[in-house]
């Protein structure tokens, strides 16, 4: 079993993403610490891209505040590699297709797997094109996670059973960013994963307060929340590693509420 | 590895809420494109609308004055609308109408694809939105207005180096929010597949009409294709027919901006490498850790740092040639074929221009070159008297 899988054994998991070097590298190591004190069960970092086609502009902004105050991949690794002396929550990097094939996508897996990663998303990389980057990344221990949305219908089941450690449930059409209302039946996406798979399913996009935390927990077996944490960050900057505790903690109270596992 | 690749380029490197309407993009284009009633429908506009076949104009001034090769100008700048982008655009709004879309979006730079657009929208009865860089639309007013006054909605796009590669961010990322009743009308031979593919076929008529155009005038093909690029669509059209023809030379010109040692470039080939952007794998201006360049060109329209994949291809086997041209020699080409033949070309086409007057003294008159004239000038005038110090707005 893997390390992520390990992240949904002990019931729903809530999985906070914040984007590394926002605004300095220092408060996001205070900010990681903080949240795995809190009780998040996997942490996902985002290694930041110029032009995330994926995200709305709350983490487009956080990109643009890493890169302009200099963050770059080789430092993300050393955070990394530090944040591992005491952190034992899985983590997993999020960033674009350019920044790991750049990198050298053999090179980047080896890296991860050196400092301690568990496993890697990249959002503009579907099903199709993954034999680039998840044959590499298993070699090295990592699971390549793979994405579904509203979107998928029939591609969900032959995506389910190649998945890798967890099935990232996008809930909403559109980019990354709060939503008042998740409309899509996230519970039917995920039941045709399971039919596929025996996978833990994350739902993510649009999710910000513990209710809605609560209802997607009560469909899936673990929720992801971005923008609302970066929005956090984007307010509290160099001070923010408090308030997002807080809020990691209320979250993972309310996903723990949302029921029995599906 | 997916379809729609061109040696290690192309691909579809896009988030799976995309996937299912790229395939249903795919498929329908295959079907039309077989389909004998769709491409009468397709010619009946490219001819009765778009104003078709363009002239290939003997350009016999310059060719008396640069004293070499003969030059021929394709003018698909006559062509409604005022450039080649309205060929793709016919194309891609009629597909979309057969596919039960009502809304189009784009990107662009420069505002021709944007007017193409609109103007195909407006004439199909179809929503338009079309996303240009807050940049641009300061450069390119009077194209904005245009846009606007066919009837579609122009959000200025603020993020990042508020250019043409914002505004496709910009595009695919609406996309990514409205799929079934929208369809997303790439301007270039770019993004992810089947946008490759489909925009160089339905541009691909230019290149068709130079060899029966030259044929006919000369009995012989040319020795020499030369076209600006960005992305690469009228490049593109412009080469396709002549790729299996060996003694044909491709030359793509490249926006060098102050110069591909400068910093402020967007010569793609000349200073980029190997990376994924924006669907697909081509080569892209980016630094070491591959974070994208914020490119620079005096030409809004070749303002971007990437090319099409086909063209990646191309230099890679070594079947094209690319050549940085910079700001001041496009400023000097647009000035000389206005005085010399009495045509204004657009700044982009203006590159290929400047390549044509170093490159025809250099060969024998029983040789020929033809240009695409991508386009008209009309849009650059106010820019390019403000590039030469005289205060003039639109």
């Amino acid at each position: 079993m893997s390390n992520i899988a390990r992240a949904f054994d002990h019931g729903k998991a809530f999985i906070p993403f914040i984007t590394c070097g926002d605004p300095d590298l220092d408060t996001t190591a205070r900010t990681v610490r903080a949240m795995a004190r809190a009780g998040a069960d996997l942490i996902e970092l985002g290694i930041p891209f110029s032009d995330p086609t994926a995200e709305g502009p709350v983490i487009q902004a956080a990109n643009a505040r890493a890169l302009s105050g200099g963050a770059t991949t080789d430092q993300i690794f050393a955070l990394v590699r530090d944040l591992r002396r005491d952190v034992t929550v899985p983590m997993v990097f999020m960033t674009y297709a350019n920044v790991v094939f750049s990198y050298g996508a053999e090179r980047f897996a080896a890296t991860c797997q050196d400092i301690g990663m568990d496993g890697l998303i990249l959002p503009d990389v579907p099903f199709e094109e993954k034999e680039e980057f998840a044959p590499l990344c298993r070699a090295r221990g990592l699971d390549f996670i793979s994405l579904i949305a509203p979107t998928s219908q029939a591609r969900i089941s032959t995506i389910a059973r190649e998945a890798e450690g967890f099935v990232y449930v996008v809930s909403s059409l559109g980019v990354t960013g709060v939503r008042a209302q998740i409309t899509t039946d996230v519970g039917a996406m995920v039941k045709l994963v399971k039919a596929a798979r025996d996978i833990p399913c994350a739902v993510g996009f649009g999710i910000s307060t513990p209710e809605q935390a609560k209802t997607m927990s009560a469909q899936a077996d673990g929720v992801i929340v971005g923008s609302a944490i970066v929005k956090l960050c984007a307010q509290y900057g160099p001070e923010s590693p408090e308030p997002v505790a807080e809020y990691v903690a209320a979250m993972t109270r309310a996903v723990r509420e949302g029921g029995a596992r599906p | 590895m997916a379809k729609g690749r061109f040696g290690v380029h192309g691909g579809q490197y896009i988030p799976e809420t995309l996937m299912n309407a790229v395939i249903e993009l795919e498929t329908a284009y295959d079907h039309y494109k077989a389909d004998p009633a769709f491409q009468r429908e397709l010619e009946a506009l490219f001819n009765d609308y778009a104003g078709r076949p363009s002239r290939l104009y003997f350009a016999a001034k310059m060719t008396a004055d640069l004293g070499g090769a003969k030059i021929y100008l394709k003018r698909e700048d006559l062509n409604h609308t005022g450039a080649h982008k309205i060929n793709n655009v016919l194309g891609q709004a009629l597909l979309a109408k057969k596919m039960g879309k009502t809304r189009l979006i784009a990107e662009t730079g420069a505002g021709q694809h944007g007017v193409a657009t609109a103007t195909a929208a407006a004439l199909m009865g179809m929503e338009c939105v079309v996303f240009m860089g807050e940049e641009d639309t300061r450069r390119q007013a009077l194209n904005v207005y245009k846009m606007r006054l066919l009837g579609a909605e122009v959000i200025p796009v603020t993020t990042g180096t508020a250019t043409l590669k914002d505004a496709c961010s910009a595009a695919f990322r609406e996309w990514t929010s409205r799929i079934s009743d929208t369809h997303y009308c790439l301007g270039s031979v770019m993004g992810p597949h089947p946008f490759p593919t489909i925009v160089r076929d339905f541009q691909a008529v230019i290149s068709r009409e130079i060899k029966a155009q030259l044929l006919e005038k000369e009995g012989r093909l040319p020795d020499a294709v030369l076209a600006c690029v960005g992305g690469g669509s009228n490049a593109m059209g412009a080469f396709y027919h002549f790729i299996d023809e060996p003694s044909v030379r491709l030359i793509g010109c490249e926006a060098a901006g102050r110069g591909v040692d400068s910093f402020e470039t967007a010569a793609t080939i000349a200073t980029g490498r190997l990376g994924i952007f924006h669907g697909m794998k081509s080569y892209f201006c980016q630094d070491e850790y591959g974070q994208i360049a914020p490119v620079y060109s005096i030409s809004a329209g070749l303002d971007y740092p990437g090319i099409g994949p086909e063209h990646a291809w191309l230099h890679d086997t070594g079947r094209a040639e690319y050549v940085p041209v910079t700001d001041e020699e496009a400023v000097l080409a647009f000035e000389y074929l206005s005085r010399t033949e009495g045509i204004i070309p657009a700044i982009e086409s203006a590159h290929a221009l400047a390549y044509a007057q170093k490159l025809a003294p250099t060969m024998g008159r029983e040789q020929i070159i033809v240009v695409n004239v991508s386009g008209r000038g009309d849009k650059d005038c106010a820019a390019i008297a403000r590039y030469r110090g005289e205060d003039i707005h639109e």
